[in-house]
């Protein structure tokens, strides 16, 4: 049975007061290289139907992958049984109304597969054979996703959205593997992504690298790339939840009581902000969750979603917001969104223009292993990784050792100096979980290096 | 002892096994494998002792791994009859043949006798899955709903989890396996009038049933009992002066030092370079194997995937290989590394020690952490003697932040809480305190390794490594432990301020 036959037949069997189906598609392909050759490959493809029921203010979820349609009954009444027997929610309310249906609703899936790399993979392999000439190792992941998500509820919607999802890491190593720089892509559908072009920006950071500079720990100004900045941003935005906010749990909330909605984090007009339609960047124009949450709420399955600015002219403007929590707090109703752009003032400068203005700094290619050392500063840890680069008079002149960092995105808003041109860029670190950024580059003046790793 | 359950013994295990490793022979792949694997995971939040959220997910689904022209080549599929066995078997060969011109190291894989039908189910009492909802809620609420005479905000979750796996390979070999494992955790917060802070139980995650919850396996009275006292010396405790301090270190902080530290850095893949571009690689490079000074000479670590209870243990790995225990590091030397098949026939090993594991049926196994432990010394000391042999110290109890580079020489930990130890007795807790260290100085530094009644089987269920992501749950025991000199941070200074 297709995935809207099955949203379909499943609010019939439902007997609860009030339901929610999503049936999801979900079909992969990838591609994992090291040392010049293949290592791993797969396809998958799996479906799933999450049946939430609602009885009086009460709601349970019920997760199955592969039902077939003589299995739905038996979901249908897991999840209503469970509904009856639960607590009431404390983000209890009426479904999203309305009955809406997508456009494209009874369209078959499609699916990706192995060919998705048909041409991909034959210059993967020329480029392989161009790097083992050049002395260099390609390491790397392709993936490529594709989810079509139908959430139908007894209100009345019937939502379809289908979302391809692709990347490209690319690490080049030196053979001796002492010398490494990465660069990642995301994209829709991988006839845009130049294999070649990607290599040969590595190869001009391998041999930056050639020249060694070693250096203290220590607070330098520095130039985060865009992926950089994209990992930061994204833990923020991770930890902007509202309720935590609001509880006096987070570096969102307010001393004495409240939020720090509506106070300046930045100097500079620093746009922070995510869109649906953001060209190249599409996805899903409603919200769809599969359990409530901190900041997530079942509740709100299919509510509609549209451009938000978390952090606008260098204040921040939003929270991410469930219907509940948006009432408890005030504010409105601004739930999360698969993607995040920054921007600053008009006419930012390239990152090569950036380089070039700068007397001396370090250059950064990439950030890893980010984690939380104090919720209260949204102080952060995590290392530089890839290539840490000396910049001398506008030339990188050399590769520094790597760092461990201690910092805050929150308080480097504050300290920041300069804001580049925003570009579409992939998140190293986090590109597991969110692939869709459009970041600039940003010069902080005084980077907190707290200490030499002598990684490489 | 529990058995494997019916519904998943009458599944068409053999029936979709036999389809699809035939089809694979006669594609002409040299080595198949097929999974069918089912994995139920229920996920139960809390805030307040309110229900927050649920969620009851059951996965399902088959795989078959092939090496075709010494290509792999890997396909997974959710619908269980003998035609869709077959279609994905002609998947897993089609990706083997597509993938083929970037091949450039022929896949082998070290030999592993076969064992037939076996069968193996951990060790646990209750089934969490037969445990209606409703009380799991209540007893959650219960326990929260005691905090919360004491602090401001409590979360608590109940993450349980049952594996169920099935394995048949073209060498003969066939397992039938089931394990599971729970962990509970409730964090407690406190808002004061400079800020707020938290802290969280230290009840590690284990391979037992719902009995961890409601036996004599631990003690949550006396946990849950003096969780607020200690938060509010928390929020009310001193800064701690950054410099050099000595460290006693309780196992519920230990492990995940262990984890990363060791556990990762001993993964022969790694060392190798194959997770160069994403996990990272390793410092105890294979050309150290034997020789390298990983620790002091009273470390000793094992990896192994037999431990009663362990997160990691099971009978037979997911590339048919029995489960053994084996050497890391020896008096303080590496020794040993943890392999799967294809990396121990590479680097003339002979024989995987069982290390591989795939999270699911749409993922292709790849070599993922044992039990990778610290031992205790046979007649070593209690924490109260490895505290009283220090003058200027911290102990530090429960594992919070941590991070670690790429090739897991430097490192950074934070704690639940710390203590001060002054003149060998402690002295009140300290906050905004983390350790900073090289891995190799870290255990170096290594003096004194606490008795078998210090010992605790720590760990965790959401080990990431691979691309794509795969998460391995795993244990990690080991005694108290003393360092001398280890560089002690404040992290309000880290911040700036």
């Amino acid at each position: 049975m297709s995935s809207q036959g099955m949203v379909e037949k499943a609010l019939e069997l439902s007997r609860a007061d009030d339901c929610v189906v999503i049936a999801e598609h979900t079909s992969t392909a990838n591609l994992r290289f090291a040392g010049n050759t293949l290592t791993t490959n797969g396809t998958t493809e799996s479906t799933r139907v999450t049946v939430i029921s609602v009885v009086g203010r009460s709601a349970a979820v019920v997760s199955r992958s592969a039902v077939r349609e003589d299995q739905l009954e038996e979901l249908v009444a897991a999840a209503d049984r469970a509904a009856r027997e639960a607590q009431p929610a404390d983000d209890a309310g009426p479904l999203v109304s309305g009955g809406e249906q997508s456009p494209g609703w009874a369209r078959p899936v499609e699916p990706t597969g192995i060919e998705v790399f048909e041409s991909f993979a034959p210059a993967l392999g020329r480029a392989f054979a161009a790097a083992e000439a050049g002395g260099r190792r390609l390491y790397g992941f392709a993936e490529h996703i594709v989810t079509s998500t139908f959430v139908g509820t007894s209100s009345g919607l019937r939502l379809r959205h289908d979302q391809p999802t692709g990347r490209l890491e690319l690490n080049g190593k030196s053979a001796d593997l002492k010398r490494s720089a990465w660069t990642g892509v995301h994209t829709r559908d991988f006839t845009d992504v130049d294999v070649f072009a990607l290599d040969e920006a590595l190869a001009t950071r391998l041999e930056w690298a050639r020249t060694r500079v070693e250096l203290p720990a220590g607070r330098y100004e520095t130039l985060l790339p865009p992926s950089a900045v994209a990992d930061l941003m994204i833990y923020m935005y991770w930890s902007a939840g509202a309720r935590d906010a609001v509880d006096g749990q987070s570096v969102f909330s307010k001393a004495g009581g409240g939020t720090r909605v509506g106070e300046r984090l930045s100097p500079l007009p620093v746009r922070l902000y995510s869109d649906p339609a953001a060209a190249g960047l599409e996805c899903a124009p409603f919200n769809v969750v599969h359990a409530s949450g901190r900041d997530s709420s079942v509740f709100d399955n299919g509510l509609p979603l549209s451009a938000t600015d978390w952090i606008a002219d260098g204040e921040l403007r939003a929270l991410q917001q469930t219907r509940h929590s948006a009432a408890a707090s005030g504010l409105p109703v601004t739930p999360g969104i698969d993607n995040l752009l920054m921007s600053g003032p008009e006419g930012g400068r390239s990152l090569e223009e950036m380089i070039a203005s700068t007397e001396r700094g370090l250059l950064l290619t990439c950030l890893w292993y980010i984690r939380t050392v104090d919720p209260q500063t949204l102080l952060l840890t995590g290392l530089t990784r890839d290539g840490v680069y000396l910049v001398e008079n506008g030339t990188v002149v050399g590769e520094v050792n790597n760092y461990r960092f201690n910092e805050s995105p929150v308080d480097l808003l504050g300290r920041v100096t300069e804001v580049g041109r925003s570009e579409p860029t992939l998140p190293r670190e986090w590109n597991d979980y969110f692939t869709r950024t459009v970041m600039p580059a940003l010069r902080v003046p005084d980077f907190n290096m707290s200490t030499v790793s002598q990684a490489s | 002892m529990r058995q494997i359950d019916d519904d998943f013994r009458s599944l068409p295990l053999r029936q979709l096994a036999d389809a699809a490793l035939q089809r694979a022979r006669e594609l002409g792949a040299e080595h198949a494998d097929f999974r069918l694997e089912r994995i139920r995971a229920e996920t139960l939040s809390l805030y307040d002792a309110r229900l927050e959220g649920a969620m009851d997910a059951d996965d399902l689904g088959l795989a078959v791994r092939v090496v075709k022209d010494g290509t792999w080549g890997f396909a997974s599929g959710v619908e269980l009859t003998p035609e869709a066995a077959v279609r994905v078997a002609e998947r897993a060969v089609r990706v083997a043949e597509v993938s083929k011109p970037i091949n450039r190291e022929p896949i082998e894989l070290a030999p592993e006798p076969s064992y037939g039908e076996a069968v193996w189910v951990s060790g646990y009492e209750v089934d969490p899955f037969e445990v209606p909802q409703s009380e799991k809620v209540a007893l959650l609420a219960d326990w929260s709903a005691g905090l919360l005479k004491g602090v401001d905000h409590v979360s608590a979750r109940l993450l349980q989890v049952k594996e169920q796996k099935f394995y048949a390979s073209s060498e003969g070999t066939s397992t039938l396996q089931q394990r599971v494992r729970v962990h509970p955790e409730l964090n407690a917060v406190k808002i004061g009038p400079n800020g707020f802070d938290d802290m969280s139980t230290i009840a590690p995650p284990v391979g037992r049933g719902y009995e961890y919850l409601t036996g004599a396996h631990w003690d949550w009275q006396a946990e849950l009992a003096e969780l607020p006292t200690l938060l509010a010396e928390k929020l009310a405790a001193p800064s701690v002066e950054a410099g050099s301090y000595d460290l006693v270190i309780h196992p519920s902080n230990l492990w995940l030092t262990i984890h990363e530290s060791i556990g990762h850095a001993t993964e022969l893949d790694r060392a190798l370079g194959y997770e160069a571009a994403y996990a990272g690689t390793s410092f105890a490079t294979f050309d150290q194997l034997g020789s390298l000074v990983y620790g002091s000479p009273i470390m000793n670590v094992t990896g192994d995937r037999t431990v009663e209870h362990g997160l990691g243990s099971i009978g037979y790995d997911d590339e048919g290989v029995r489960t053994q225990s084996f050497d890391l590091v020896k008096d303080g030397i590496l020794v040993g590394y943890q392999l799967d098949r294809r990396m121990a026939l590479m680097q003339g090993f002979g024989r995987s020690n069982g290390c591989a594991f795939a999270d699911s049926p749409g993922h292709m196994p790849m070599q993922r952490m044992a039990n990778v432990s610290l031992q205790a010394a046979p007649d070593g000391p209690s924490t109260e003697e490895l505290i009283s042999r220090v003058g200027n110290g911290l102990y530090i109890i429960g594992d919070k932040s941590w991070s670690i580079d790429m090739q897991r020489y430097n490192f950074q930990f934070t704690g639940q809480r710390a203590f001060r130890i002054q003149d060998g007795r402690l002295a009140g807790q300290v906050r905004d305190f983390a350790y900073q260290a090289t891995t190799t100085d870290f255990w170096g530094s290594m003096e004194a390794v606490g008795g078998p009644q210090t010992y605790v089987l720590g760990g965790a269920f959401n080990c990431g490594k691979g691309q794509p992501g795969q998460v391995a749950p795993v244990s990690h025991g080991c005694p108290s432990a003393l360092f001398r000199d280890v560089r002690i941070l404040n992290t309000v200074q880290e911040g700036g301020k």
